[in-house]
């Protein structure tokens, strides 16, 4: 009944998750890799996937809601597994985004060694892995960690922003490169922001306390657990 | 409200109370009254020999009551033999068709039956049987009280079975259980603690009639189990002896009332047993 | 891919000239619990109880069109033999009060004569309190009469006593609108477990009841079948107004 749907929409959510993983993976390898069929293959059929993954998710939201009237905890998971979906969405389409430009570069010489962007990636990658990890073991903690790191990245994205703007300024045919990377830089930061979201979601499905918008210094739970 | 009119008003509370205890303890008397003087009258007559000696002729000491006992345990055998499945029959068919010419019909005759002067069954039962077999005999009064204890046993199991849900019933037929089967073994089972009391209560009440044994058992002063003979029962012994002017007879009449009396407070006893322990609740 | 174990064509019952359920043409999938949901008097009783030819026993009743069992005409059957196969569990427990809890789960045996050994009958008890959830409260008490036991642990004996039959399709009359809610959850957590092995036909009025037990819906309103299909579309975006109506609250 409610507890097998709420188990069967969580693990529906955590396909999704893997899915997306594996997606910001291979446009990160098919970039510095320069392989094209990998890119390839997260837009034509990674995102279509996600895509479906998206709309079962929330068809079954919309259904236990429906037909089980969810109270407290459970409301919360179910409330929050829909915008955690909505979240994981548009990471993919973010992940399109960077396969997009990843393709154009690919065929073009490099304008500068990639190192930043792969970094970016990493840091990305782990803050998303480990936001879903939270909220899998239930754990506030962690959330709130993934929470923090969000300076992080932004900071990094602002570093490759300097970085380029200069190599745009002395050398005019490197600007469309350049703004492809800088589009990169942006998705990542993107799907830091969201992963950040999904953080602040699992904070809120397990103590009940919202610390969104900044309400962060005021929840005392997430600061002491 | 003052405290004047407030005591009054306790008052006359306690004083309702009062009469209706009196009254009821009033209504009481008779009955104890009858049971002493039945006690007190009878009860010296009483011995062994009294109910297995068959009576003697007026002068001889002693004699007994057995023919008149057996005699009233045969009549009402004849009696309950078709009248017990007959009433129960008739009371099922009238809990289940509350409506229609036959329910209708039934329910009159049964009520008109009830009403019937004990006499008057006496009666018929005379022109039915004792005319066409050519004399007094047991078959006829047992048939005279037969008739007698039809209505009450079918007033017992109508209002028994009215009494028991229709999702009983229900609950049989969803089973795949024939109509037939689940009277037999669902609602009669659950309604045998009102019709066993109603047909005990109709024996109490035919172990005392006298009326219609007069011209139907007519009495005898022998032993006798032919049915087809006249028999002796109690109460008729009790009618002859008590109006007869020979002493001896009026203290047999006596003791034979105080059987009577006993037997008729026994069937009440275990009616209330009866009753109490195959109770079902619904 | 559900196959379906009843269905009916064209399904028409009468009180007198009163139709009370209009053509309904419905399939019923198996082992799946199928909820018939609708307003007090819309016809969802009359309709179950053609299932299993219990409304033909009202006087004055008529039925129109046809029931399926497994493709089988059950009005071309003996009545006794579908009530075996399509069992019911009525909205007041009713189990026999002059028989033992024993008793009572092979009553349907006991009472239609068909004779059964002391193991088989034994195993038969074992086995159907067991699937109503019930083996371990009474398994000391099979030969005490059933009195002593709660309104649900009633139910739960009659729903034992209907599956001893061996049903194709156990219908369910507003099961739990006497019993408190306690017993009420202990008989819904029962039914997802009972579907497994036998299908439910549930009748209620209980919106929330139909949505959190059944996998497929049917709405009735005033005898006709105004939509059909599964609980979570339906309870979600009901194609018919008067379905959306109907849960929303407005009339019921």
């Amino acid at each position: 009944m409610l507890e097998e749907s709420l188990e069967e929409v969580k693990e529906k959510l955590l396909q999704s998750a893997s899915l997306i993983e594996r997606m910001m993976e291979k446009s990160m390898m098919g970039l510095t890799q320069r392989d094209e069929e990998v890119l390839l293959e997260v837009i034509e059929r990674d995102e279509p996937r996600e895509n479906e993954l998206e709309l079962e998710i929330e068809e079954t939201c919309i259904h236990v809601i429906a037909r089980y009237q969810p109270q407290a905890r459970d409301l919360r998971t179910i409330m929050m597994v829909s915008k955690m979906n909505n979240d994981l969405e548009r990471m993919g389409d973010e992940a399109v985004n960077i396969s997009e430009s990843a393709l154009f570069l690919i065929k073009r010489p490099e304008v500068k060694p990639l190192i930043d962007i792969p970094k970016m990636a990493e840091e990305t990658r782990k803050m998303l892995k480990d936001s879903l990890s939270s909220f899998m073991d239930e754990d506030p903690q962690l959330a709130k960690s993934v929470c923090e790191r969000d300076d992080i990245v932004d900071g990094l994205r602002d570093q490759i922003l300097g970085e380029l703007v200069t190599f745009m300024a002395s050398d005019p045919t490197t600007i469309e490169r350049s703004n492809h990377l800088i589009r990169i830089s942006r998705s990542l930061e993107r799907i830091a922001d969201l992963s950040t979201n999904i953080s602040e979601d699992v904070i809120y499905m397990i103590e009940g306390k919202t610390i969104r918008h900044g309400k962060f210094e005021n929840s005392k739970t997430a600061f002491e657990a | 409200m003052d405290r004047e009119r407030v005591k009054f008003r306790i008052g006359k509370d306690k004083a309702f109370m009062a009469l209706v205890i009196l009254l009821s303890f009033f209504s009481m008397v008779p009955l104890f009254l009858i049971l002493f003087y039945i006690m007190r009258n009878g009860l010296s007559s009483l011995s062994w020999e009294f109910l297995t000696e068959l009576s003697k002729p007026v002068g001889e000491v002693g004699g007994g009551i057995a023919n008149a006992i057996v005699g009233s345990f045969l009549l009402v055998v004849i009696a309950s033999l078709p009248a017990i499945p007959m009433g129960i029959t008739a009371g099922v068919y009238l809990s289940e068709h509350k409506r229609g010419r036959l329910s209708y019909l039934l329910r009159l005759a049964v009520e008109v039956l009830q009403g019937t002067p004990s006499i008057v069954i006496g009666i018929i039962a005379y022109l039915w049987l004792v005319i066409s077999m050519g004399g007094f005999s047991a078959l006829s009064g047992g048939v005279a009280l037969g008739i007698m204890m039809l209505p009450v046993i079918t007033r017992a199991t109508e209002e028994t079975l009215k009494l028991i849900p229709d999702s009983l019933k229900e609950a049989s037929l969803a089973l795949g259980v024939p109509y037939y089967r689940t009277i037999l073994k669902v609602i009669l089972p659950a309604g045998f603690s009102g019709i066993a009391t109603g047909i005990l209560i109709s024996l109490a009440r035919i172990a005392g009639e006298t009326a219609p044994l007069l011209f139907t058992a007519f009495g005898n002063p022998f032993m006798n189990l032919n049915i087809i003979k006249p028999v002796n029962a109690l109460p008729l012994l009790i009618y002859n002896y008590a109006t007869s002017p020979y002493p001896e007879w009026h203290s047999i009449a006596w003791g034979a009332s105080c059987v009577l009396i006993c037997i008729v407070l026994i069937l009440n006893f275990v009616t209330r047993i009866i009753a109490q322990r195959w109770k079902v609740q619904f | 891919m559900e196959s379906t174990v009843l269905r009916t064509a064209g399904l028409s019952a009468y009180f007198g000239d009163n139709r009370a359920v209009k053509d309904v043409t419905l399939s019923i999938p198996e082992k799946m619990v199928t909820t018939i949901m609708g307003p007090s008097g819309c016809g969802k009783t009359t309709l179950i109880r053609c299932f299993n030819r219990m409304h033909e026993l009202i006087p004055d009743s008529k039925v129109e069109g046809k029931v399926f069992l497994r493709e089988e005409d059950i009005y071309a059957m003996n009545p006794m033999i579908v009530r075996r196969r399509v069992g019911m569990v009525f909205q007041r427990p009713n189990p026999f009060p002059t028989m033992t809890i024993y008793d009572n789960v092979i009553a349907g045996y006991k009472l239609n004569g068909l004779e059964l050994s002391r193991a088989e009958s034994d195993r038969i008890v074992k086995e159907s309190l067991g699937k109503a959830a019930l083996w371990n409260e009474v398994k000391d008490h099979l030969r005490r009469k059933g009195t002593f036991l709660s309104g649900g642990q009633q139910q739960r004996l009659c729903i034992a006593r209907a599956l001893a039959m061996d049903p194709d399709v156990l219908l369910l009359d507003e099961p739990t609108s006497a019993l408190d809610p306690k017993a009420t959850a202990h008989i819904e957590t029962l039914m997802t477990e009972l579907k497994k092995t036998v299908t439910l036909i549930l009748v209620t009025h209980n919106i929330a009841q139909a949505g959190r037990v059944s996998d497929f819906t049917a709405f009735l309103y005033l005898g006709e079948l105004v939509e059909f299909g599964s609980t979570g579309q339906l309870h979600t975006a009901p194609r018919d107004k008067r379905t959306e109506e109907f849960l929303r609250g407005k009339f019921g």
